[in-house]
């Protein structure tokens, strides 16, 4: 029972990381930018989810409805001013950007709000629990996790393969000067993708910090998951992205039972060998 | 309104105007001086040999590729210095050479991106369906999965879904078949007939001389030729397009 016990909180966990890697894949998807910085962006999530309950008292869950439009909207913001003049030809330039985007967020964080470690207290529902059988029960936290990331996942599906917005996209994405002919204006599409990324950030950054401690220095780590989440599903499917999520979950759950310091490695290794032996993920979208 | 008079355009107010049009790639100059019109309702052929410098006027037209100090007027507007979301929000609309469809989008969908400006007039998805009504057949299907003629419909389609007042399709028939070429040509009267511009760019000329007014020859970046389609003849053509 222990074994099924950690797969199910595999699982669940796994919806977490599935939120890591949605928006990281939507930006990919939208304009071919590998953004190294939404690990912390995600911290930085966390952080301003800190600041907003710090200040209002609200229950960390519902800051959600706070910090996602404000996250939204600076996303707009940063793409206008800064990504979008390093898109081109050439894929270094928006990397080598959102690198420094990295770095610069991590020593902000630490100047603003030290190398402490934090975490948001969500109440009473962080230890409630649906007991199953003798010997499994499922937190009502990971279950509500678990379920955002269900539903945002199907919301941004549903964007994308049944809006006038997500068929502009999709055109963006597969030809920016015939998108351009058809009247679509790239830059401002760019900066409502890079909106929804980051709105899906801090869903993401919220849930973190309500889950674990968390500190400057933990967006790269975030970053690995989320890309490992994405490379497991397949590029440019989002269900595959759950499932990736899911999968890097339960290879965690499931070295952690071995040893806990097997945990991370069992899930790199996973990764790993489907990089190896399946290396377009293992539900790559169908083109045509 | 149709323009009247073939072989004295300038009579007629025109649509769209090009004076002076050099453009560039880098350093290498593709356009010299080139100076075209175009009156409302009004259909001409450019053609010209491979590399002539016609699919760069094109681009050109509408800000795909950066000119200097051009003067490209539609409608007595300066587009030159327009980018390219801006220029075909006032009427122009390009079926770029090589068809060049959304792959990731449905037959329909890319019909639905060609209409996205909303800009009013005849084309609807109805219209665009009578008139090519495979595409109806064929509207769920992701657009790789088309023949190279049914893709260029598809492409067609979605230029006229924005309800153009200017048509411009490049290299209309190259690469499809002759059978294909004959059923698109057939569809042609009926775009020009509600009142739409439209500039046919062609190498296979037969084609163009037949549903053109006026026609321009490109050589070297340059205008070696124009005239009314019918005053011109065989000899004159074949000089101006191949410099002999």
């Amino acid at each position: 029972m222990v074994w099924v016990n950690a797969i199910v909180q595999g699982i669940l966990v796994g919806g977490l990381y599935a939120l890591f890697a949605a928006g990281l894949s939507l930006i990919f998807g939208v304009m071919r930018l590998v953004n190294i910085a939404h690990g912390d962006l995600i911290v930085l999530a966390a952080y301003m989810a800190l600041t907003c309950v710090t200040l209002t008292d609200l229950n960390p869950l519902l800051a959600i409805f706070v910090v996602a439009p404000f996250s939204a909207l600076a996303g707009y913001a940063f793409q206008r001013l800064l990504f979008n003049r390093t898109l081109g030809a050439d894929i270094l330039p928006p990397l080598l950007v959102s690198f420094g985007l990295s770095v610069i967020i991590q020593n902000a964080l630490l100047q603003i709000y030290s190398a402490d470690s934090r975490k948001l207290n969500a109440g009473g529902i962080e230890i409630a629990s649906i007991p199953i059988v003798q010997g499994l029960s499922i937190g009502v936290l990971p279950l509500l996790m678990f379920v955002t990331a269900i539903l945002t996942i199907g919301a941004l599906q549903f964007m994308f393969y049944a809006t006038p917005l997500g068929r502009a996209l999709r055109a963006t994405s597969d030809d920016q000067d015939v998108a351009r002919l058809m009247g679509y204006d790239n830059k401002h599409l760019y900066a409502i993708a890079m909106a929804i990324s980051l709105a899906v950030v801090a869903i993401a950054g919220i849930f973190l910090a309500v889950r674990t401690n968390f500190d400057p220095a933990l967006g790269p780590q975030r970053l690995i998951f989320g890309f490992e989440a994405v490379i497991i599903g397949g590029l440019g499917n989002l269900w595959g992205t759950l499932a990736g999520g899911v999968i890097l979950g339960v290879a965690q759950a499931l070295g952690a039972m071995i040893d806990p310091g097997w945990q991370l490695l069992a899930g790199h290794l996973v990764f790993l060998a489907i990089l190896a032996f399946r290396p377009e993920g293992l539900f790559p979208r169908v083109d045509g | 309104m149709k323009s009247i008079s073939g072989s004295r355009p300038m009579a007629e107010p025109a649509l769209l105007e090009i004076e002076n049009l050099n453009a560039f790639y880098g350093t290498f100059q593709a356009l010299f001086d080139v100076a075209i019109n175009i009156a409302a309702g009004e259909t001409i052929a450019v053609i010209g040999a491979n590399s002539a410098g016609k699919s760069t006027l094109m681009r050109s037209i509408v800000g795909l590729t950066p000119t200097r100090d051009a003067s490209i007027r539609f409608r007595g507007e300066n587009l030159a210095t327009l980018e390219t979301q801006h220029i075909v929000r006032r009427g122009i609309a390009l079926v770029p050479e090589g068809r060049r469809l959304f792959r990731s989008l449905s037959v329909e969908e890319n019909l639905l991106a060609g209409g996205q400006l909303k800009r009013k007039g005849p084309w609807s998805l109805e219209r665009v369906y009578h008139l090519f009504p495979i595409l109806k057949e064929r509207r769920a299907q992701p657009s790789t999965s088309l023949s190279g003629g049914q893709q260029q419909m598809v492409a067609i389609g979605r230029a006229l879904m924005a309800n153009p007042d200017l048509l411009m399709i490049d290299e209309l028939s190259l690469g499809l078949a002759p059978i294909v070429i004959k059923d698109i040509y057939a569809a042609l009267p009926k775009i020009t007939g509600e009142g739409t511009a439209s500039i046919i760019v062609e190498q296979d000329t037969g084609q163009a001389l037949a549903v053109a007014k006026r026609v321009y020859c490109l050589r070297g970046g340059r205008v070696t030729l124009e005239g009314a389609a019918r005053s011109l003849s065989r000899e004159a053509i074949s000089a101006a397009y191949f410099g002999v």
